[in-house]
């Protein structure tokens, strides 16, 4: 299949966004924020439609609007009790925005399509530029910040009382997750893509128990559903999405049973 | 090597306590008193530089090195780290090979200090409220702290357990001439391990030796 110019571009583009997703992933999890990145996916879909209705790109459109609300959200308020609920109420208001985005632009509906679900066999050779240089800006963030970001991620409070800098921390990672989801829903789509910011996390937690090692198997799970799910929606023409996120799914589960079993044994 | 005079504090209009006067010094094991909300947690949050004073002087050397063990953790069964890798999160950055390698035995002196060696590879989630506490104090102690602060961490543990954890910090506390100010509510622990007690009472606080300490300064409510 890799005679193919678009499955090459396809191969490339979603080996770095499973890479960046896989890392910010560990981090999605250990900070309690599947919510959050999952409504900043809606966000994003507000941001696309935005984007095609007043002529820039969907990705920028989108990066626009994930940054601007995931530094309103994490400068609304620290507790997370009242975070969920405001971030509910963000997240429909959002939605009900890209709807009305997208029917005040002449665009078809085939493009709403493409943004909710993804589209990465269509990707050209300058999207797959912009994705691999953002992703490569999202790996870095994560390779300076490394240690103090495990410290606040892995035990706020231990990181508060050594005198951490939690507060910019937490922004600097917001904003790195608004980028994240930006790039890896032009795979997956908006709709699906905390499938690869939240689900290959939360399955190493229950295998291995060092960071590094939590890395490794959500970076490498993340790996094997894009390039799996290209692999099948090449031979199949079923969709990409429904591939990767059933792999990840699955793999969940058997990670949640291999815990319990082990817990029993 | 902490001496505070005339120490006060405010949170806008509502004072915390005022003219605080008292020396900590060096291997001192002492106590932190007083009823809920009398100012215990504001002060150590001072002493840290967590939060500023309002007026007042406080001396402190070692500022960086204070080792603090708070009461509550966010951590739950589902916690994925293990107990190394949780101590190792307070571990300097570094790509120096010799760096890491001291690293690495400073982890496995500290695994042993606190009896952890056996127990380092289990997930924390899994661990016993002691074997949890252990963990958090092998990871205060990691940057070599001279003052360690310990926030009620007896609080939730046993008795045997709260014993054989203060054993322990006793132990740190003679060998290493290591400093201790131990936050609590427990009457028995105070009279048996530290060596003074600092009692918040009205707004300020004084100091007390221990033979003078009473049942009644541990109650909850002021």
């Amino acid at each position: 299949m890799f005679e193919y110019e678009f499955m090459r571009q396809a191969f490339i583009a979603s080996t770095f966004i499973a890479i960046t997703a896989g890392i910010v992933g560990v981090f999605v999890v250990s900070r309690n924020m599947s919510f959050l990145s999952h409504t900043l996916s809606e966000i994003g879909f507000a941001g696309a439609s935005f984007g095609i209705l007043v002529g820039i790109s969907p990705l920028a459109g989108m990066i626009l609007f994930t940054i601007v609300s995931s530094i309103a959200v994490g400068s609304l308020s620290s507790e997370s009790s009242r975070r969920e609920a405001s971030i509910s109420a963000i997240s429909s208001l959002f939605i009900g925005l890209g709807i009305l985005f997208l029917s005040l632009s002449s665009e078809s509906s085939s493009y709403a399509t493409n943004i909710l679900f993804g589209s990465i066999v269509g990707i050209s050779a300058k999207e797959v530029q912009q994705l691999v240089i953002l992703a490569v800006v999202v790996i870095a963030v994560f390779i300076i910040f490394y240690k103090p970001l495990s410290f606040d991620s892995f035990d706020h409070i231990g990181a508060r009382a050594a005198g951490l800098k939690t507060r910019l921390l937490s922004i600097a990672f917001l904003v790195t997750l608004a980028l994240s989801v930006s790039i890896g829903a032009q795979i997956v789509g908006s709709l699906l893509v905390f499938v690869l910011l939240t689900l290959p996390g939360a399955t190493a937690k229950y295998l291995v128990h060092t960071i590094p090692k939590l890395l490794m198997v959500s970076v490498g799970l993340s790996l094997v559903g894009v390039w799996l799910g290209l692999y099948l929606a090449f031979v199949t023409n079923w969709p990409v999405t429904f591939f990767i996120s059933s792999f990840e799914v699955l793999a969940y589960f058997c990670g949640l049973t291999y815990k319990n079993w082990k817990l029993n044994h | 090597m902490i001496e505070a005079k005339n120490l006060t504090k405010r949170f806008g209009n509502q004072l915390v306590f005022q003219d605080v006067n008292f020396k900590i010094n060096q291997g001192d094991f002492l106590s932190l008193i007083g009823p809920n909300g009398s100012g215990k947690t504001t002060l150590v949050k001072i002493l840290m530089g967590l939060e500023p004073k309002t007026s007042g002087e406080l001396k402190l050397d070692h500022k960086q090195t204070i080792g603090y063990v708070p009461q509550f953790r966010n951590i739950d069964n589902d916690y994925p780290l293990s107990m190394e890798a949780f101590i190792r999160l307070n571990l300097k950055f570094t790509l120096s090979p010799t760096k890491r390698r001291a690293n690495d035995q400073l982890i496995q002196e500290i695994l042993k200090k606190t009896g952890l060696t056996a127990l380092k590879d289990r997930p924390l989630g899994l661990a016993s409220g002691g074997e949890k506490q252990k963990a958090y104090l092998a990871q205060a102690l990691l940057n070599d702290p001279k003052i360690l602060i310990l926030d009620e961490s007896t609080a939730s543990l046993d008795v045997e357990v709260k014993m054989q954890l203060m054993d322990l910090v006793a132990e740190l506390n003679k060998k290493y001439q290591l400093t201790v100010i131990f936050i609590t509510h427990d009457y028995e622990l105070t009279k048996k391990y530290t060596t003074k007690a600092l009692f918040f009472q009205n707004k300020t606080l004084k100091e007390v030796p221990i033979s003078h300490i009473s049942e009644k300064m541990f109650e909850m409510e002021g």
